[in-house]
């Protein structure tokens, strides 16, 4: 293993570029943007460059680790790493940045209320951030990456964001910071127990997660965690602020919000409350997957009637948050791999969907309405395209890595309560009824009068999606480099949480299953 | 016994490969491919046909328990125990539908090189059409089923695309989503089956779980079998799930000849025939398989009765013939293998029918009226001649293809139930009728064209394929069962049984030969002696309800499309009073707080600040504290 601080440089490199776009003089938008792109692209360089160098099969639970004291008399410390699960997710960030900065090269000009320089600084900003969210293994650490994060979104949106960019900007805020509160006051609770456990108080993340915590007290200390993740990843009822936030935001910040911030959520219900709280989370199980039924559903049914696409495509997130946070809570190795699938899955489709639609809007006055578009495949078939491969990928079509992930998180919950898997199953239906409602209005049919003349995408605009289109079929159909490294990380989880999956019934009783040689 | 995939069997894949190459370079590659992409699109089907016949020499020259080829490509979808390969198998089974799609599928894509000659989007249409066999094929050479559901939703995907085709129209582009979400619930058939599978078997390999199922319980095996019925249905437009088929008409009849008569509908078959194994032991879902086949042969045959546009006729009588070869699924292993010979001699005798619809619709300004047709005989003879020979077949009238194929089929019911006999036997005499009649109307009697049709024949590049199609039509029954020996060929793979039949088979022969007579002299006295009027009669209540497709789409609205928007909208109000409301109602209470805090405030960044500072010494002293304790 190289001592090579990749982690550390992994955070350093866009944060210097951040610097150095910030200091650009005014009126300087086009190096700003040209200084971004490529200390994103560098960023992504480094990180293709560190999993090429991820063993798969370690027996270490973290790798990449480094470790320094930070504040010593509390037993904290700057210490990071990854498994499979933040390696992907670090992945995905490092791959969405610059792609939201291609697609959003043209989203702020001279005119807008902020400056170009400072859109794209804070874009550099946030990529530090979330690569720190999702390496931090200190969970102090992890908590200051989470509430820092939450500054250059809400300029993000309340700086650059549509008509109503306060109200949702404050409403963002407000749930979050909520949340994060909760959570505070269980980080110090957690620190508490592992003083009176150890007699030493610490906030490492492989110490606590060690510690044979009273199952009383996990129920009270999961709670903090877990309602702050339920509000970043939305589960139903905590998710109003997500709607507001799409439809405000530009494109780009809809893309990192929404395909990789949110993520926090999810991944921090596998890795902290399943791993430090493993009888809580069995204990409140039933509640979260009845929540995540729910969240399913209910974001299926209010997409199928938006009016809005940015908001018909924050219910659609919240619905696959359901089936994200259902395949972490049902405690099978098909349904942890599958949400973790899905998470990256996710993303991607998130971002082909709001920047598909970002190039469409900005075509159109800027209107987000579904009913000022009708045949818009005539005018711009290449966008029309796009728009359907980010749709299909929304419905988890077979061939397409969201498909991976939908169907290993079903059959994980089938696996452990046929009947959850069997209802949530039924969401497939309800899911293509609103993605192709909304293709069939907006694409098909004749063309809008008022949309006659609209250009198709253009160079810029293509570069930036291909990528994203072609992750989504490559990796459906051969999603080894994911489950590769996702796989054991999981079997890791499941271990620490103390738990099995189910043997298939013609095994458990008791007979022999080798009546496949014929 | 499988079989490593080498020497011609390597290429397995490349059977595969080719079409979906085809159609990843017309559709990425864009307007550069327009001049000669059609022709791209039409080799690469046509490479795969010519490799699938040489592979079924190859196939031929060895034994019969040794013609399961199996090659594995990579691991696809891991995780814990759960294992599906990127792997493929080529047995009796798939080796007969690779050569139905193939070839079908290299005519159909000639023809439409004269079809779709004008179309401005012709190279999207072929690079959908390769999409459709590229999926087709993988459908039939999985050797899983989650990967078999890769081409269940990629033809799923291709039927979409190419009913949509002009999508400018509304009809079309609603009838593609109303075919994909209908699909859809049978997905969740296909999906929860192969959970199902996983759960009892621990894997979902055709090898795997078809080795097991004797040792499964007859209640799993059952709810297994009745879930891929339910994806059966969705796919071969099978009641409950039938609405769909006839509003897909709406695409580019080629489409309707290829996906929506000779290959895709019958994919539902293919499933039920491929999991023989399962269905032997499920009697409870093979007798639901029966009960579903029927009532969609008689509704089919009814609809297809009254419908005056010549391609929801046809599409009526394809939702009856399936129901034929699903009623023959479902009788176990006296049925299987009839199920498939009618369904591959249908592939070809009603690809022959469509594309020769499709030829009367080219020389009539594409109207499908058939009230507006007849007399084309004096005008399109090779048409007339062709589909003629695709009438006698579908008739079953020897020794036309479908009279083999359909008199065994019906044999092989009298030897399980005298009921379902006689019910296929009636349901030949309706075959009988509204064939005859759509020949009728559209070959023989008086012209009743509009006036500015000037109908012509189609030319060459469609007239041959019409051509090779009525050959087919009229010799392939007795090629299939006298020289291919159909069903020793399959019997490895679903099983045969000769049952005890009540009836001999000269007796059910002249009973279908008899009633189809009757149907096809009703309607010879109905439209042949009378004159046929332009505008549709009013007619009884049955042909009534039969032009309404039996309210089958007023039944979807009102028990499912019409409560899913009211609950829909319910919840978007719900939404924004209810749980957003509350919230809102409190962030009021707390914003009049803030809003008094702000008088010592200058905006929202800087008490945002002063609130982080604030809640960092709480922090610190919080562990003070702690420390301290």
């Amino acid at each position: 293993m190289s001592t090579f601080p990749w982690l550390t440089t992994l955070m350093v490199v866009p944060l210097v570029g951040s610097v150095i776009v910030a200091l650009l003089p005014r009126g300087r938008g086009a190096l700003a943007k040209q200084v971004a792109l490529l200390f994103s692209l560098v960023t992504l360089g480094l990180t293709v460059a560190m999993a090429l160098q991820f063993s798969a099969d370690s027996a270490e639970r973290f790798q990449f680790a480094e470790s320094h004291p930070w504040i010593p008399a509390f037993g904290i410390s700057y210490s990071v790493g990854v498994d499979g699960i933040g390696l992907v997710l670090v992945a995905l960030a490092a791959t969405l940045v610059p792609v939201v900065i291609l697609a959003g090269w043209n989203d702020v000009d001279e005119e807008s209320r902020g400056s170009i320089k400072g859109y794209f600084a804070l874009i550099l900003v946030l990529e530090t951030l979330m690569i720190g969210v999702f390496v931090a293994t200190d969970v102090f650490l992890f908590y200051v990456f989470f509430e820092v994060m939450l500054i250059p979104v809400y300029f993000m949106i309340g700086r650059y964001g549509g008509v109503q960019r306060s109200y949702a900007a404050v409403k963002f805020l407000l749930y979050s910071l909520v949340g994060g509160l909760f959570m505070l006051a269980s980080l110090i609770g957690l620190y508490v127990v592992s003083a009176q456990i150890t007699g030493t108080g610490t906030f490492d993340f492989l110490a606590l997660a060690g510690l044979d915590i009273d199952p009383d007290v996990q129920k009270l200390l999961f709670l903090g965690f877990f309602f702050a993740f339920a509000v970043k990843a939305p589960l139903w009822p905590f998710h109003t602020w997500l709607p507001d936030a799409a439809a405000e935001s530009k494109p780009g910040t809809s893309v990192l919000l929404i395909g990789v911030l949110d993520k926090v959520g999810t991944f921090g219900m596998i890795r902290y409350c399943l791993e430090i709280f493993p009888a809580a989370s069995v204990f409140y199980a039933p509640i979260v997957i009845g929540l995540a039924l729910v969240g399913i559903f209910y974001g299926a049914f209010v997409a199928l009637s938006q009016k809005d696409m940015k908001r018909l495509f924050a219910y659609s997130s919240m619905s696959h948050f359901g089936f994200i946070t259902l395949g972490i809570f049902v405690f099978t190795t098909t349904g942890q791999s599958g949400s973790v699938v899905y998470m990256v899955a996710h993303g991607l489709s998130t971002a082909a969907l709001f920047l598909t639609a970002g190039f469409l809007i900005q075509r159109h006055h800027g209107s987000s309405q579904i009913d000022d578009y009708a045949g818009v495949n005539k005018a711009a078939p290449v966008l029309a395209g796009f728009f359907l491969l980010a749709a299909l990928s929304s419905l988890a079509l077979p061939g397409l890595v969201s498909f991976v992930g939908e169907f290993l998180v079903l059959l994980g919950a089938f696996e452990r309560y046929m009947w959850v898997g069997a209802v949530a199953t039924l969401g497939i239906v309800i899911t293509a009824a609103y993605v192709l409602r909304l293709y069939q209005r907006s694409m098909t049919g004749p063309l809008k009068p008022e949309l006659e003349g609209m250009s198709d995408l253009r160079g810029r605009e293509v570069t930036a999606l291909v990528p994203i289109a072609v992750l989504t079929i490559v990796l459906g159909l051969y999603p080894a480099p994911l489950l590769n490294v996702i796989n054991p990380a999981v079997d890791k989880v499941m271990t620490s949480v103390g738990q099995t999956d189910p043997a298939p019934t013609i095994r458990s009783a008791g007979l022999p299953t080798e009546g496949a040689e014929q | 016994m499988l079989m490593p995939a080498e020497g011609v069997f390597s290429l397995i894949w490349v059977l595969i490969a080719l079409p979906l190459a085809g159609a990843a370079i017309l559709l990425f590659g864009g307007r550069r491919t327009n001049s000669w992409g059609p022709y791209l699109g039409v080799l690469t089907v046509t490479a795969s046909a010519v490799l699938g016949w040489i592979m079924l020499v190859a196939m031929m020259g060895n034994a019969p328990e040794e013609r399961t080829f199996d090659q594995t490509l990579f691991s696809w979808v891991f995780a814990g125990s759960f294992q599906a390969d990127m792997a493929f198998q080529l047995d009796q089974l798939s080796m007969v539908f690779v050569l139905l799609i193939t070839t079908v599928g290299a005519l159909i894509h000639v023809y439409s090189l004269g079809y779709m000659a004008h179309d401005p989007d012709r190279r999207k249409f072929f690079g959908y059409l390769n999409l459709f066999v590229g999926a087709m094929l993988i459908l039939v050479l999985a050797n899983n089923y989650l990967l078999l559901y890769v081409g269940w939703e990629g033809v799923g995907l291709a039927s979409y695309l190419l009913i949509g085709f002009w999508q400018f129209k509304h009809s079309a582009a609603a009838a593609a989503k109303k075919a994909f979400i209908i699909n859809r619930v049978g997905d969740v058939g296909l999906s929860l089956a192969i959970m199902l599978m996983f759960v009892t078997f621990g894997s979902v390999s055709f090898q795997d779980v078809f080795g097991a199922a004797d040792q499964a319980s007859e209640g799993t095996l059952n709810a297994i079998g009745l879930l891929l019925l339910l994806a059966a249905a969705g796919k071969s437009a099978q009641f409950p799930l039938q609405a769909w088929l006839l509003d897909a008409m709406e695409g580019p009849t080629p489409v309707s000849a290829l996906i929506h008569a000779a290959t895709m509908v019958t994919a539902g078959v293919y499933l039920i025939a491929r999991s023989n194994a399962i269905f032997d032991i499920a009697t409870i879902a093979a007798t639901a398989v029966v009960v579903v086949g029927l009532i969609t042969v008689f509704m089919g045959a009814i609809i297809g009765s009254a419908k005056d546009d010549i391609k929801k006729s046809l599409a009526g009588s394809t939702m009856s013939q399936i129901g034929y070869m699903v009623t023959a699924a479902g009788l176990g292993p006296i049925g299987y293998v009839f199920a498939i010979f009618h369904l591959l001699t249908h592939g070809v005798f009603k690809a022959g029918l469509f594309l020769g619809a499709g030829s009367v619709m080219h020389g009539m300004n594409d109207n499908v009226d058939m009230r507006r047709y007849g007399a084309l005989r004096t005008v399109m003879f090779i048409t007339f001649i062709t589909f003629a020979a695709g009438w006698l077949a579908i008739l079953g009238i020897p020794p036309f293809s479908g009279f083999w194929s359909k008199d065994e089929l019906i044999h092989a019911a009298f030897e399980q139930s005298m009921i379902t006999g006689w019910l296929l036997i009636i349901a030949a005499g309706i075959t009988g009728f509204y064939m005859t009649r759509m020949f009728i109307m559209t070959f023989l009697g008086k012209a009743r064209w509009e006036d500015d049709a000037h109908p012509h024949e189609s030319p060459k590049v469609m007239t041959i394929p019409l051509i090779i199609l009525a050959i087919g039509s009229t010799f392939m029954g007795l090629a299939l069962l006298f020289w291919g020996n159909i069903e020793t060929w399959l019997e490895p793979v679903v099983g045969f049984e000769k049952g005890e039949s009540p009836l001999p088979t000269w007796a059910t022969i002249a009973l279908s030969l008899l009633a189809v007579g009757i149907g096809v002299l009703v309607a010879y006295l109905m439209y042949q002696r009378r004159q046929i009027p332009v505008e549709a009669p009013r007619g009884s209540w049955l042909t009534r309800a039969a032009r309404e497709e039996l309210y089958g789409n007023q039944v979807n609205d009102v028990l499912v499309v019409q409560p899913t928007y009211y609950a829909s909208r319910w919840l978007v109000w719900f939404d924004n009073k209810g749980v957003d409301g509350f919230v809102n109602g409190s962030a009021a209470f707390i914003g009049g707080l803030s809003g008094r805090l702000r008088r010592y405030q200058t905006g929202f960044a800087r008490s945002y600040a002063l609130s982080m500072v604030g809640g960092a010494v709480l922090v610190v002293l919080a562990l003070v504290l702690v420390r301290a304790s």
